[in-house]
């Protein structure tokens, strides 16, 4: 009994804006829900799976979907291949230049991401932007008032540099705790069994990061699925015509600036899904080293 | 403790001399945000940007806080993460005992549903949570659309299941012997509960406030959908874009509204940062 007192605050918060929501975005999705049926002055008429019928049906939603994975999967390798990278460059460095990497990239880290997207947005800008003079100067002179944001692809390309700048220190951090974790004498063994540094990385530390790095792949796939902020802010809502639309863009801007609620919801329910198919690889990966004390 | 990786001695400078580029170019934007924020209008708008200002001015923070009022806005994400945070530790905190001090059925349960809804896109309940908040409005208007309340009330429910999660570990970590100790000494479960647990896991509640901050305070997609008409109830990260115009964007007031919006964040990194790394790779290994 004394237990539930205790548990009571948080569940009543985490039904009522978590569970209860979830459970909503599911029942909007079957209804036609639109401006009248939000404001009250028409009634629901139910679809059924019409909604997902029209998504699956409309080729613009395979284009934003194969756009989704694309630009996440793009994101996902750029963190984990920095990420790796520099946490393995930080183990083979003096105390004050590890210092200076870790300080930067905590910096990066914690700038917020509308902070962080419109720096960089500064940074890319048409005409008052230092990348572009650089470029001029250094004789490409193309580069003079060129849009970093025009292009579908150099925009999307732009949005996942940024993503990749906010997002490496996390996999750098992880993994250098992972390599740190690492006895000392489990290498010593295998330099003295005539393993070569290479053979080293690849059959003993890879082997004992793995659970770490499979963790950091997962959180980071996550993350970069369902960004909404950078896109948003640097592409001015989704790119020129909705180019630049990932799922998330596109089911907001379905639902309150296309006020078409039940197709922004099934959009939701589907990225929901998609979603909880990568937690249950999640949690696989975490039945390995979770014990439920 | 170190990997003994046989590393000769020049390619050790080669590779710290790659460590400082890295980490020069990683910081880069954000020098050149607070560089920014101190420029004088010309020296923006000029096609020949520099990387240091001779006339370093407090014009753009100015603009941005008189003007356009985003020491108002400021003070509203102060207000959100605040409360979030206070909230949020309280209800954790005790969440966190219940699961850990307490036997009973369904815990493990509990336990997996609290990792899974860590999962959940969030962004993707913005269309319920809307109507949600609507409704919340008619009967209690400070927590519905348009109020500060409302962002409150979401960003509440989205950082308890990281921050039970965290202060799990912190309060399992506390030796039974203590509260026996204290049970002998006469102390009621609440008395100990809240006299000698709070305090010892103090820590945990650092790294899980960061976090609960963060959040709030980062927050951009629910502060946008859910402030709409009453503007002065805005959050800095949706006033900003204001100062992106058709006919030009004031980057002057940008970048000066943008370093207001890091700056918070970046001290509590730095003063927590081991705490925040330890709690999170304590949260990732469960």
């Amino acid at each position: 009994m004394g237990a539930l007192l205790y548990l009571a605050p948080a569940a009543v918060v985490l039904v009522a804006m978590m569970a209860y929501p979830l459970y909503q975005l599911v029942q909007i999705s079957l209804y036609d829900y639109g401006q009248a049926q939000a404001s009250g002055g028409a009634p629901l008429e139910f679809l059924g799976l019409g909604n997902y019928a029209e998504l699956l049906g409309d080729g613009r939603f395979w284009t934003i979907l194969a756009q989704t994975c694309v630009f996440a999967a793009v994101c996902v390798a750029g963190s984990l291949a920095v990420g790796i990278a520099l946490a393995v460059l930080a183990t083979r460095i003096r105390a004050l230049p590890r210092l200076l990497l870790f300080l930067a990239a905590l910096g990066a880290w914690a700038t917020p991401a509308v902070a962080g997207s419109t720096v960089w947005l500064f940074l890319f800008d048409q005409d008052f932007g230092l990348v572009n003079e650089v470029l001029v100067g250094l004789g490409f002179g193309g580069a003079e008032g060129m849009s970093w944001t025009y292009d579908r692809y150099l925009a999307f390309g732009l949005v996942a540099a940024e993503v990749v700048w906010c997002s490496f220190p996390f996999v750098m951090v992880t993994t250098y705790a992972g390599i740190k974790a690492i006895p000392a004498d489990v290498v010593e063994a295998a330099a003295l069994d005539g393993a070569s540094t290479w053979r080293t990385a690849r059959s003993v530390l890879l082997p004992m990061l793995r659970p770490l790095l499979v963790i950091a792949t997962i959180q980071s796939i996550i993350w970069d699925f369902k960004i909404f902020t950078q896109i948003y802010v640097m592409t001015n809502g989704g790119g020129v015509a909705g180019g630049n639309l990932v799922l998330n863009v596109y089911a907001y801007q379905e639902a309150f600036a296309g006020s078409n609620y039940g197709l922004g919801s099934a959009i939701g329910v589907v990225m929901t899904v998609l979603l909880l198919l990568i937690t249950l690889a999640y949690l696989r990966a975490q039945r390995g080293n979770e014990e439920f004390a | 403790m170190s990997i003994p990786l046989r590393v000769r001695r020049p390619g050790r400078l080669l590779a710290e001399i790659c460590a400082v580029a890295v980490a020069a170019v990683v910081a880069f934007p954000l020098y050149w945000m607070v560089l920014s924020a101190f420029k004088p209008e010309g020296e923006i708008q000029s096609t020949d940007p520099r990387p240091w200002t001779m006339t370093p001015t407090l014009e753009n923070f100015r603009r941005v806080f008189t003007l356009d009022g985003l020491g108002g806005y400021f003070l509203n994400s102060v207000i959100v993460a605040g409360v979030v945070v206070l909230v949020s530790m309280v209800l954790s905190f005790l969440a966190a005992v219940a699961l850990t001090r307490f036997r009973f059925r369904g815990r493990t349960v509990l336990l997996v549903m609290l990792l899974i809804a860590q999962m959940v896109p969030v962004e993707a309940l913005t269309i319920p949570l809307f109507f949600l908040m609507r409704q919340v409005g008619t009967v209690a208007p400070a927590f519905g659309l348009n109020h500060l309340g409302s962002l409150v009330l979401v960003h509440l429910a989205f950082s308890l299941p990281l921050a039970i999660w965290m202060l799990r570990g912190f309060v399992a970590g506390v030796p039974v012997e203590l509260e026996e100790a204290a049970t002998l000494d006469g102390a009621g479960r609440a008395r100990f509960v809240w006299q000698v647990l709070f305090p010892l896991v103090a820590p945990g509640l650092v790294a899980a406030s960061v976090l609960s901050f963060i959040h709030a305070w980062n927050d951009f997609l629910f502060a946008k959908t859910f402030i709409i008409s009453a503007t002065e109830n805005q959050t800095l990260p949706v006033a900003i874009l204001v100062f992106f115009t058709p006919e030009g964007n004031d980057w002057g007031a940008i970048m000066a509204g943008s370093t207001l919006m890091t700056i918070p964040v970046l001290v509590f990194f730095v003063i927590v940062q081991r705490r925040l790394v330890s709690g999170l790779a304590g949260a990732v290994k469960g």
